[in-house]
């Protein structure tokens, strides 16, 4: 278990270096940094002075590391636009993008789980059929058309739901939520569904065919051979087994959400990490571009390594070192 | 009819059918047979002859679109095929238990043995968790697996697969059912092992007077387990008798060449089905007798008309053959 851990936590730092050798090239390679701090009327030699202050001079490696130290200090720069420290404005946004996250992976979840097994058990009936058919739309239509489509018909339409905003949210110091107002809780309704709509198909149409897979083999015949009601077996035996070698991919497509969550952001005007990063984009901003990057790709790196664990925890096999088979 | 208020299992014309888009394909074809309490009935015949069939077809557990399309299961005079699912459901494993071949398959990898076995008790009898749990422990002893209090908390692939399939038998003799269908418990194990599990199952449900229905194509097996055998093809039984009378004297011509695939300990190589061909695919069943394309003794009627089961000696044969012929046949067997 530790050999386990550790290796994977050895493949995670590597994978957040990897990441952070991109976001520093963006610096190096995307505009001249000095050009962008310096005014119009500095001199060559100015010039020279702030590379040597700033290390620009050193070679590429050392350079690197010196970036990497900064980064593990917790130092991610100054934004050029708003000219204040890149991390506070990200912290700003980020419990947005997260609540708003968090509510999409929720909806995706139950929904695609619960649409995925009834669709499976259910297989021969119309609606089983009818929900195929619909996911298929929710696969391939394009977040943002989805995204106004749910907008003209319950904000523009019925009235039902707000159109853009997180409404009214209220300040724990370190964290605002829009969890604690009805008007907060109804502008997440939108943006959930819309953020999460296409991770659903996909967890629903990967669980169905998972579990239809499980439904077929000879230990659910046995298990139907015993006498054990339905519900047992479909509920004790085949879904816990269709769950296992979904979850990796499912915690994969749920970590993919913050990055997905620009386009929703964009289209809801959420005051999201998503929307400054679009902000950013338009004004060449690239401490802030570097440092959502990196967040990014943490956010992912840290969701993949909470899934193998869970992986771990979940099947007895692999506590004992046997190789996973399929049956 | 008193034979049938007495047999514990009786098939009649049982037909088992798969809808195709290429026509309906007929893979049991009215079988007929029973089984007093206690007895142990050898089903063999090659692979594909619709023996696995037969036992799922028993237990209600076809999957779809297969289907009983004709026919009667009783147990205990009682009509089992086309009950309510529900009954059917409190039927298996309480009164009809099952053995799968493969015991790496049969159980499930994320449940641990006792968990499994004391679902299945509970489901079955009014036991509270810990009497389910002594009564999983008594099984486990029963089986032969050692330090059974502490294997209860294993998973099965912490098992090796004879150890496996013990517990398989456990699972399926865990509500005392009364009758076992045991779909070639053994041919997925390592030999050296066989025996022994062949042995426990033999040893549990004549304590418990549990009838067996045995599927496998080892005659071997059969020879030292069952009182009655019956011989498939092609989803037809053509031959059904005390097990002595089949092996030693044959009378169907294709009960005869199968024999000849017992291995003999006296001879130093095993002789090998000598019939020539082999068994046809559902959709390419011949008219009359199905083994007619094979059989030596056919005639113009064999090609035409599909032979009836006639009782010869203390069993019944499916052929045309006259008794006399027939009785020539396992003569010559015998030799
Ligand atoms: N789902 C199915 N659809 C069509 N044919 C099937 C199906 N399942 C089994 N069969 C056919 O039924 C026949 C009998 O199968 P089975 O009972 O498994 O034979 P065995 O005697 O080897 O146990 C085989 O020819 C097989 O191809
Ligand atoms: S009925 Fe005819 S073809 Fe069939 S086994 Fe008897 S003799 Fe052979
Ligand atoms: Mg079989």
């Amino acid at each position: 278990m530790l050999a386990f851990v550790l290796r994977r936590l050895f493949q995670a730092i590597l994978v957040m270096l990897v990441v952070a050798l991109v976001s520093f090239s963006l610096f190096r390679f995307v505009g001249d940094p000095i050009s962008v701090m310096v005014g119009q009327e500095a001199t060559q030699e100015d010039r020279e002075r702030m590379r040597q202050e700033l290390g620009l001079d050193q070679p590429f490696p050392v350079q690197f590391a010196a970036y990497v130290g900064r980064i593990v200090q917790g130092e991610f720069g100054i934004s050029y636009r708003v000219g204040r420290p890149v991390i506070d404005l990200i912290l700003e946004r980020l419990p947005a993008t997260l609540e708003l996250a968090f509510c999409a992976a929720i909806f995706a979840l139950v929904f695609g789980v619960g649409f995925g097994v009834f669709t499976a058990l259910r297989r021969a009936r119309f609606s089983s059929k009818a929900i195929m058919t619909f996911s298929l739309i929710g696969v391939s239509l394009p977040t943002f058309l989805i995204g106004i489509g749910l907008i003209y018909l319950f904000s523009v339409e019925l009235k039902w739901l707000p159109s853009f905003g997180r409404g009214q949210v209220t300040d724990l110091g370190f964290w605002t939520t829009g969890f604690l107002t009805l008007s907060g809780l109804k502008s997440m309704v939108l943006p959930a569904i819309t953020l999460g709509l296409f991770q659903m198909t996909l967890i629903m149409r990967l669980v169905r065919s998972e579990m239809l897979e499980v439904l077929r083999t000879d230990y659910i015949k046995f298990a139907r051979a015993r006498g054990l009601s339905d519900r047992a077996v479909h509920f004790g035996h085949a879904l816990k087994n269709t769950l296992i070698p979904v979850i990796t991919i499912m915690g994969i497509k749920l970590g993919s959400l913050v990055a997905f969550a620009i386009i929703t952001e964009t289209v809801f005007q959420w005051p999201g990490v998503g929307f400054l990063f679009i902000a950013s984009v338009q004004s060449v901003d690239i401490p802030l571009m570097a440092t959502y990057l990196l967040l990014v790709a943490l956010f992912f790196v840290t969701i993949n390594l909470i899934v193998d664990m869970l992986y771990f925890i979940v099947d007895p096999r692999l506590k004992s070192g046997v190789a996973l088979a399929r049956h | 009819m008193t034979e049938t208020s007495e047999a514990l299992l009786e098939v009649r014309d049982l037909v088992v059918e798969f809808p195709t888009r290429r026509g309906i394909l007929r893979a049991v074809d009215q079988i007929s047979f029973s089984l007093m309490p206690g007895e142990v009935l050898g089903l063999v015949g090659e692979s594909g002859a619709g023996k696995s069939l037969t036992g799922t077809a028993l237990i209600g557990l076809l999957e779809p679109p297969g289907r009983i399309a004709s026919g009667t299961v009783r147990l205990k005079g009682q009509q089992i095929n086309g009950l309510p699912p529900e009954e059917l459901r409190k039927i298996r494993g309480r009164r009809i238990g099952m053995v799968f071949q493969d015991p790496l398959t049969s159980l499930n990898p994320l449940y641990r043995v006792g968990e499994q076995l004391i679902e299945t008790i509970r489901t079955h009898l009014p036991l509270s968790e810990a009497e389910a749990r002594q009564r999983a422990v008594d099984l486990l002893m029963e089986v032969g697996i050692p330090a059974a209090e502490r294997r209860l908390d294993s998973y099965p692939h912490e098992f090796s697969g004879g150890m496996r399939q013990r517990v398989v038998i456990a699972l399926a003799l865990a509500a005392e059912p009364e009758l076992v269908i045991a779909d070639e418990p053994t041919t997925a194990l390592d030999v050296s092992v066989q025996a022994q599990i062949i042995a426990v199952l033999k040893r549990l449900c004549r304590e418990k007077n549990t009838a067996v229905i045995l599927i496998t194509h080892d005659m071997g097996v059969i020879a030292e387990t069952a009182d009655r055998v019956a011989v498939m093809y092609a989803g037809r039984i053509v031959e059904i008798g005390p097990v002595r009378d089949v092996i030693k004297s044959p009378r169907h011509p294709y009960t005869k060449g199968l024999m000849g695939s017992i291995p003999d300990p006296e001879a130093e190589a095993e002789r090998l089905i000598q019939i020539p061909g082999s068994m046809p695919r559902l959709t390419h069943i011949p008219k009359g007798c199905a083994f007619n394309p094979r059989c030596g003794f056919a005639n113009d009627q064999c090609r035409t008309e599909r032979p009836p089961v006639r009782a010869v000696g203390k069993g019944s044969v499916a052929c045309f053959l006259d008794e006399a012929q027939l009785t020539a046949l396992s003569l010559e067997a015998r030799r």
